[in-house]
């Protein structure tokens, strides 16, 4: 099985041709910003990290850095910085170098201001989109597709509509030679026992256990009810009721096949099929790691209802019932709430979403580009110094 | 014709409300070879879970098969199942 993707100088596959305006700091954020709203056509993410960050955080932070500017969706990207922080342009440009991603740098400090460096930033953003203009989409396997699995807003539907039509569709991907990646560690809480058993190996089901215990004493360690974020208030008006309830619903995302591989946030895998992400729960910052792990797309489950995109990675919105999928037609790709209006069923909604992905993968826009979802986070471990 | 409630796993004590439901409501629920019908004793909402069989203090609450928490006191059959009779047992920082 094949689709229409771009094929990379390092061999890998993007399903987007992006700019990327990419600030290392936080300081130069507004002027990433700036460069990429006069030059149509680029992408810019905006975060709140670059400097503070020391051991565990500070290596995350470069991982996810460098992970989601040398993705293959970004065919060129612009790295902009102010001078005086910890990851500067040049730490990251030096990594992008190695993996063989066009990159140009520029900073605050040294073009001589904010209006000089959006000048000069705005000539190399003009130069690195003349080059890419000229890539053509070619014909690559199914194989080399990696999707990113996601709730938000979850309700009592998502484990009985959405997550496990979509786990028919990661069963799909897994079954074609390729990788689908679950994450939000926090919502694998109480369902450590069924993970474990689908394995590939010892070592990978005593990962499952690790993470997951980790997940739970971090929330312990703040010496209250995890229950008052877990489940979320708006998941609770949903129906569901505790943090094991939601976990048995998201995990249904990641199908029935082996789990291959446990991957750190933002890591590379060096498995296929089946893998885990250990992460946070929080959408954004997980969309941005599975996005730095190597997922080219994501399919993302909500019950309430989400509006998010990605700067880089289409995002494919998964409504769970048909209540709010009418509600936010503009919002959601497809809905699933199909399956229990006795319209559809698991396998035709899986079956569905696995077609909408290689539509996706090949150049069909999804709600969130259309809207300009750009939504951005990184997970940074802290403390911040 | 559609499904009033969905019945997940064979080992499930509660049941999904797939419409809004009300009080003194038959409910038939069904998954392979085991079936169950109740009558309401609560308004369920869209989404929310009610007990197929009496549930004893203590007890675990099971959906899709597992524990989804224990009964805080007697849940009766047909009764709405949600955060007023149920205490998760996952990420508790305030029990040491």
């Amino acid at each position: 099985m094949k689709f229409l993707g771009y094929r990379r100088r390092n061999g890998r596959v993007g399903i987007r041709n992006h700019v990327l305006i990419f600030p290392t700091i936080v300081c130069a954020a507004e002027v990433a910003r700036m460069i990429s709203s006069e030059i149509p056509g680029t992408v810019h993410a905006i975060h709140g990290c670059g400097c503070g960050h020391i051991g565990e955080d500070k290596e995350q932070v470069i991982r996810t850095m460098v992970g989601f500017t040398g993705h293959p969706n970004v065919a060129g990207v612009l790295l902009v910085g102010n001078g005086c922080e910890l990851i500067t342009p040049e730490v990251i440009a030096g990594e992008l170098a190695e993996v063989g991603q066009r990159v140009e740098t520029i900073s605050v400090q040294e073009a001589g201001g904010t209006t000089k460096c959006v000048e000069e930033g705005k000539r190399l953003a003009e130069k690195l989109l003349t080059e890419v203009s000229s890539v053509n989409r070619e014909s690559v396997d199914v194989s080399e597709l990696t999707l990113g699995l996601e709730c938000g807003g979850s309700d009592a539907f998502s484990g009985l509509t959405a997550n496990p039509a979509l786990g028919i569709a990661s069963d799909l991907l897994v079954a074609e030679g390729g990788t689908a990646i679950f994450t939000e560690t926090t919502e694998m809480l109480g369902t450590e026992q069924v993970l474990a058993k689908r394995a590939a190996d010892a070592e990978v089901g005593k990962r499952i256990y690790e993470i997951i215990a980790a997940a739970e004493a971090k929330a312990k360690s703040m010496g209250v009810d995890i229950r008052g974020s877990q489940p979320s208030p708006g998941n609770i008006a949903g129906g569901l009721t505790s943090i094991e309830e939601k976990s048995l619903g998201c995990i249904r995302k990641g199908g029935s096949t082996t789990i291959m591989q446990v991957v750190k946030y933002a890591e590379r895998p060096t498995k296929k099929g089946l893998l885990i992400m250990d992460g946070t729960a929080l959408d954004i910052m997980s969309n941005t790691g599975l996005i730095a792990s190597g997922a080219q797309i994501i399919v993302f489950t909500t019950g309430r209802g989400t509006p998010v995109g990605t700067p880089t990675a289409p995002v494919i919105k998964v409504s769970t019932n048909s209540v709010t999928y009418n509600k936010m037609k503009d919002n959601i790709d497809i809905n699933a709430g199909v399956i229990v209006d006795g319209k559809g069923t698991l396998q035709s909604v899986g079956q569905q979403i696995f077609d909408e992905i290689l539509e996706v993968a090949s150049g069909k826009v999804t709600k969130a580009e259309i809207l300009g979802h750009r939504e951005f986070d990184i997970h940074s471990l802290g403390p911040v110094l | 014709m559609q499904e009033k409630a969905i019945l997940i796993d064979k080992k499930d004590n509660v049941g999904t409300a797939l419409c809004q439901l009300e009080s003194g409501e038959s409910i038939h629920a069904e998954i392979e070879d085991y079936a169950v019908d109740i009558v309401l004793l609560q308004n369920i909402p869209f989404g929310h879970k009610f007990a197929l069989k009496d549930i004893q203090q203590g007890e675990a609450v099971i959906k899709y098969g597992e524990s989804i928490g224990l009964a805080t006191n007697q849940i009766r059959q047909g009764e709405h199942v949600h955060v007023h009779n149920v205490e998760s047992q996952k990420g508790r920082g305030d029990k040491r």
